[in-house]
């Protein structure tokens, strides 16, 4: 165990972690244009590669690691690296999926520097840098056919592939922790953690996973089908520094959820949601008030351990979290007796 | 421990090909969709986890399984709950936990191949994130005491606790239930001993489970379902109070315990719980009392005796009873005008049942040849009254006249002697002309007979190419009768590529018994003939089309490249254990008591065409009651080869000093090694190797002449046949096919058991390089131990012809009465021949294709003929040898 992973722990059992906001409103806010998403490293492409915004990391590394500073200016205790689409996968897209591992490694490097600056200014509040990796645009568990259900166009084995190249560069580039995140398929997770635990294993390191699922609709299910119980038992055996979920909905309708959840976790819970639900031009228009009126109450109810916000996040936002819950006691976490837990799209407890 | 409490969770078992005959049918026959709705039946039938299961022969386990689940997925009425994924092959759970989002079950792992394995595949099932079952199984084999049950389960459970991590309340153990009340004593103890495990796993081992398949408890009553629901009732009463908190149940299967009648509850409970010694007899004294009105007879009951006499010889064919088979034969005759008449209707009849039942899987091989053994006896009755009415013997009403024969050079007549009995007892005339049949000879007698049909049929090697010169002839003389084509060494493709091109007429490969009679009635069908006969002859095309287009991207290295990556032993220091004697040493009359505990069982169930491992195969839900059955009657025979001498065993085993040069080993003839005895040529794998992986070649195992080191080979003939045709001249007199390939298949495995045996004296006694070996059959089985014994013609040497070089070395047919044929196939038939290794790294692999630069070699060094030695090495060229 590293010490920066005793300083996490420590942190957690101390008080509510404040994690990031949104990285592309941010990006999107500094109208970058063709030229400077290809930077001097990727003129010769042929390739419009505009809204590639995780390679900004290798061409506008300085930009990236303003905003990184920026969240770290507002409160955040750990930022998150902007390679949420650095999978093959998903750079596939932009004809790029052989970057994959340097990507994430410029993505690590980046925020580490920003987070190194910050914790040289706060001692005794390190900052630390979580890892991204995203769910990509495919699903190993539904089929993109429905004539043919048994049909999928992403594999197991891809899926690690690609997540063991991501980790790789992730870990090289200086990360504190692995963050998996938005998964609506539980499949597609259960890869990452696969991978990640090779990764580990290949380089005799373990840093600290943090699991974030997604509920994407009023069903109180994720994409792939499952409760929050179910997925949360699907997960477990990667023994998480912390669960929770993030995106698709607002605080105000993610509660519900983060509740079953905290009731079944034995370990800290976290909860990042959007400003709200988009409005009809698909613009999140939560205030920073209005958001942390909710994220408030929950850490006053005791359902979380580590907040930030998604999609339509600012600094603004994540500086009115961090000054509200300053001084409310983390969630405790629960211990139960040694039990075996089960899942399909429910869970399944043996008693 | 707060545990036991009663708590039972129920897994699904109906989505399980080794289970369900139906659910094996849909997934055979593609029928996915409604193999899905199986999986949800039992779901809303209240099953908590689900089993799926596609270990089948006939399957792509992997791909059925990764089909199966994907769609599972699609379906939140059946995804909702947990899977456990059911193989006996690691490759297959695998695939199917990259399938499953939840958390799902392993069913299962275990001890069985070793310490490493286990490990490796419990570190994968966490990274996966399942739980897992495991079984009580280890090295030495399947537990089957009280004892052996926890003491594996308890060391299963220190390791995955303490060296794997393993999360202790994800261990599910199965300590293996069993049947009792079977009529074999050790049997009587194994609820016991299930129960008893149960209660000490759950006290001794925090937080797992144990679950278990709880009908194989009450196999010996299957029919009598009344009876079984009583036993899982009582079973699972008590087992679950001693801790079973999980198992595969079928809830249609179950009663009330409560509501059990006291009186059968009382003698069930003697039976599980092995309370007195007469308990299985008792239970049985009442069973039929409480059987309903389904269900099948189940103990031998007379009653049958009262039907008419055509009800009776029905019932006498489809049970295989010849007691009383002349008196109804005769009751019959005097019924009907003409004898023939027997034959042609009640016979007739009462066959075309066992036919259908055989067809829909309802019987099994070894009932349909005891059916077959009556069937012949009637006829034998019959035939002096059809001769004295000087009726000529038509035989128009026969499906059709089929010639049947072993290939010249080869002795092997099982599988073909069980083809000729299936399709006699679906009304085919069949012409057995047996073994070591000559071309011109089956030619000759075809036209003579005017037969509808002629099946070929070998097991080694040679034979193969012996078919394509048979299949060749056939062509020159312009036949058009069809060919059918089977045997152990045989395959669809080498029939579609390589004797297909040889023979215009319809050219059919059969892969067992049960299909030689759909072929046979496709082949000869007025509708269906010519449509199948074109489909066949396209589908072999294809294969031949597909087979020679196949990706030719070459695999192969040349043999100097494959000579450079030889397997590498490290000589220095390394000194060869010195044999007890160089030369020979004979053994006349070997005790066969001696070779009956070591017999390796499950090929001879494989040889009935009963799929399964021994001893679990004995309870196995489909085909166990078959199985036991067959037992019993191979454990009567044994005993009377052994104590009434039906068989001799004979041996000769001998050593000599020896070292490698190249690919060739020489043998001298004595320790001055100063002159050579004899050399023996091997053959070296030629395929591309992944790094650190080898080209192999058995020289490999040899210390190098340059070397100075002195090692040692040897070799070896044992034959478990000698005195076998005179008993086999008897069953055939008393038209007794059963008990004719049940002393052959017996004879063969007494053969292997004597090789094995042999083996085994070679390493503790004779070689003495492993003194104290302590293995029991199971690891023997295995090949647990150090040093090998290759047969020539077998995948590690392939060439046959390396043979006759072995038996001179021996002598062998002096000493130990085996000879070889044209084919290099010995006789008697059960005997095995081959060469000792015994450096501890040697080990079997097979040579696979090899390029033409090593064969050009390989003739040099034999100083044959290139024509000769391809033909004989045909299956192991990577070239076709009629392209320059």
């Amino acid at each position: 165990m590293t010490n920066k992973t005793e300083l996490l722990k420590q942190a957690l059992k101390e008080r509510i972690l404040i994690l990031d906001g949104a990285m592309g409103t941010m990006i999107q806010a500094r109208k970058f244009s063709e030229e400077d998403f290809r930077g001097e490293q990727f003129k010769h492409l042929n390739n419009e590669i505009k809204g590639n915004n995780d390679i900004l990391a290798i061409t506008q590394p300085d930009a990236i690691c303003d905003i990184h500073k920026e969240y770290l200016a507002a409160g955040s205790d750990i930022i998150e690296t902007n390679s949420f689409n650095a999978t093959s996968v998903s750079q596939a897209d932009y004809q790029m999926e052989d970057v994959v591992y340097d990507l994430n490694f410029a993505c690590a490097k980046v925020a580490r520097k920003a987070a190194d600056e910050y914790t040289a200014l706060t001692p005794d509040k390190p900052r630390f840098v979580a890892g991204v990796l995203g769910p990509t645009s495919r699903t190993a568990s539904l089929s993109p056919d429905v004539k043919d259900p048994a049909f999928r166009n992403i594999s197991f084995n891809e899926l690690v592939e690609t997540y063991t190249e991501a980790t790789r560069g992730l870990i090289d580039g200086g990360s504190d922790l692995i963050l998996i995140e938005t998964i609506f398929d539980t499949l597609n997770a259960k890869a990452a953690i696969f991978a990640i635990e090779g990764v580990f294993e290949e380089k005799s390191v373990e840093l600290p996973i943090m699991i974030s699922g997604t509920i994407t609709d009023a069903s109180g299910r994720t994409l792939s089908g499952q409760t929050p119980e179910a997925f949360w038992y699907s997960v477990r055996h990667a023994n998480p520094i912390s669960v929770g979920f993030n995106c698709a909905l607002g605080a105000a309708e993610l509660r519900q959820h983060i509740v079953s959840l905290s009731k079944v976790a034995d370990v800290p819970v976290s909860a990042h949601p959007n400003a709200g639900l988009p409005n009809e031009m698909g613009e999140y228009d939560e205030t920073p008030e209005e958001t942390t009126d909710h994220l408030k109450e929950w850490a006053q109810s005791g359902l979380v351990n580590i907040i930030g916000g998604c999609c339509g996040t600012t600094p603004a936002h994540i500086k009115a979290m961090a000054d509200a819950v300053e001084g409310i006691a983390p969630r405790e976490i629960p211990s139960f007796d040694p039990q075996m837990r089960l899942s399909g799209l429910e869970p399944f407890k043996v008693i | 421990m707060t545990k036991r409490q009663g708590v039972f969770i129920n897994v699904g078992e109906r989505t399980n090909v080794t289970g369900s005959a139906k659910f094996k049918r849909l997934i055979l026959n593609d029928e996915f969709d409604e193999a899905l709705d199986v999986a949800r039946q039992q779901v809303e039938a209240g099953a908590q986890i689900i089993d799926v299961n596609m270990d089948e022969a006939m399957l792509d386990s992997e791909a059925a399984m990764v089909k199966f689940l994907n769609l599972i997925a699609s379906e939140p009425d059946i995804s909702r709950v947990p899977i456990m994924v059911d193989s006996s092959k690691w490759s297959v759970i695998e695939a199917g936990l990259k399938c499953v989002q939840g958390k799902a079950v392993v069913n299962s792992i275990s001890l069985k191949e070793g310490e490493e394995q286990f490990i490796e595949q419990a570190k994968l099932i966490k990274r996966y994130g399942a739980a897992t079952v495991v079984m009580a199984f280890d090295e030495e084999g399947q537990a089957d005491t009280l004892d052996r049950k926890y003491e594996i389960c308890e060391r299963s459970y220190r390791i995955l606790v303490e060296k794997v991590g393993f999360p202790a309340e994800d261990i599910i153990f199965d300590p293996n239930i069993f049947a009792v009340a079977t009529g074999i004593e050790e049997h009587n103890n194994y609820g016991v001993d299930f129960i008893e495990a149960a209660r000490k796993i759950t006290d001794n081992l925090p937080h797992c489970h144990v679950s278990g398949g709880v009908s194989n408890v009450s196999f010996s009553f299957r029919g009598n379902n009344p009876v079984r629901e009583a036993m899982h009732s009582v079973f699972l009463y008590h087992a679950i109070q001693a801790g079973m908190d999980m198992g595969i149940v079928n809830a249609g299967m179950m009663t009330v315990y409560s509501e059990i009648p006291d009186e059968l509850r009382e003698r069930v409970e003697d039976v599980i719980l092995n309370r007195r010694d007469d308990a299985t007899d008792r239970l049985l004294e009442i069973a039929d009392k409480y059987k309903g009105v389904k269900g099948e007879v189940k103990k031998e009951d007379l009653e049958w005796r009262n039907g008419t006499v055509e009800e009776r010889l029905s019932h006498a064919l489809v049970k295989g009873i010849t007691t009383y088979i002349d008196e109804d034969t005769e009751e019959a005759r005097r019924k009907v005008d003409r004898p023939l008449q027997v034959i042609e209707g009640p016979l007739m009849d009462g066959m075309n049942v066992v036919g259908d039942l055989f067809g829909s899987g309802q019987m099994f091989l070894p009932q349909v040849v005891k059916s077959a053994r009556v069937m012949k006896q009637a006829v034998a009755y019959l035939l002096p009254f059809i001769e004295a009415e000087k009726v000529e013997g038509e035989g128009s009403s026969s499906n059709g006249k089929i010639l049947m024969a072993t290939v010249k050079g080869d002795v092997h007549d099982i599988g073909k002697n069980i083809v000729g009995v299936v399709l006699q007892c679906n009304n085919y005339e069949v012409i057995d002309m047996g073994v070591m049949v000559p071309c011109e000879d089956i030619l000759q007698k075809a036209k003579e007979e005017n037969v509808d049909i002629i099946g070929l049929s070998g097991l080694i090697t040679p034979s193969l190419e012996e078919m394509c010169t048979v299949a060749a002839e056939m062509q020159r003389l312009e036949m058009n009768i069809p060919l059918l084509i089977g045997g152990a060494t045989t395959s669809k493709v080498h029939t579609a590529v390589k004797i297909a091109p040889n023979y215009k007429g319809p050219l059919v490969y059969v892969l067992d018994a049960s299909r030689a009679v759909g072929v046979a009635g496709n082949l000869l069908g007025e509708t269906t003939r010519e449509s199948f006969q074109q489909d066949v002859a396209k589908e072999y095309l294809d294969m031949r089309v597909k087979y020679e287009g196949r990706d030719k991207k070459d695999n192969q290295v040349s043999i100097n490249k494959a000579r450079a990556n030889k397997f590498k032993v490290d000589w220095t220091g390394y000194a060869p254990e010195k044999p007890s004697f160089t030369g020979l040493k004979v053994f006349e009359d070997y005790d066969l008591g001696d070779l009956v505990n070591t017999i390796d069982w499950t090929p001879f169930f494989r040889t009935w065409e009963l799929a399964g491992t021994y001893p679990r195969i004995l309870s196995d839900e489909v085909v166990g009651e078959s199985a036991l059955e067959l037992f019993k009657d191979a454990e009567a025979m044994l005993q009377k080869i052994v104590d009434e001498k039906w068989l001799r065993a004979k041996a000769v085993i001998g050593f000599w000093n020896a070292s490698s040069v190249g690919d060739d080993v020489e043998l001298y003839t004595d320790e001055s090694r100063s002159q050579v005895l004899d050399t023996v040529h091997f053959v070296r794998q030629q395929m591309k190797k992944r790094s650190g992986k080898a080209n192999m070649c058995l020289a490999d195992f040899i210390a190098p002449k340059e070397t100075g080191i002195r090692d040692y080979m040897g070799g070896f003939a044992v034959t478990a046949g000698i005195g076998i045709e005179e008993k086999l001249e008897l069953f055939k007199g008393s038209h007794d096919d059963y008990n004719d390939i049940l002393l052959k298949a017996l004879a063969d495995r007494l053969a292997e058991s004597f090789a094995e045996r042999m083996h085994q004296r070679v390493r503790m006694e004779y070689w003495a390089y492993d003194p104290d070996e302590d293995f029991d059959n199971e690891a023997l089985i295995k090949e647990k131990y150090r040093g090998i014994r290759p047969a020539p013609g077998y995948p590690a040497c392939p060439d046959h012809t390396e043979k006759p070089a072995l038996f001179s070395l021996l002598n062998a047919r002096q000493n130990a009465g085996i000879d070889l044929t044209d084919s290099m196939a010995m006789l008697p038939a059960s005997s095995v021949s081959g060469y000792y290794f015994a450096h501890p790294q040697s080990q079997y692999f097979g040579i696979g294709k090899i390029s033409k630069d090593q064969v050009e070699d390989y003739a040099r060094r034999r100083e044959m003929e290139l024509r000769t030695v391809e033909r004989w090495l045909a299956p192991n060229l990577g070239y076709d040898r009629n392209q320059d």
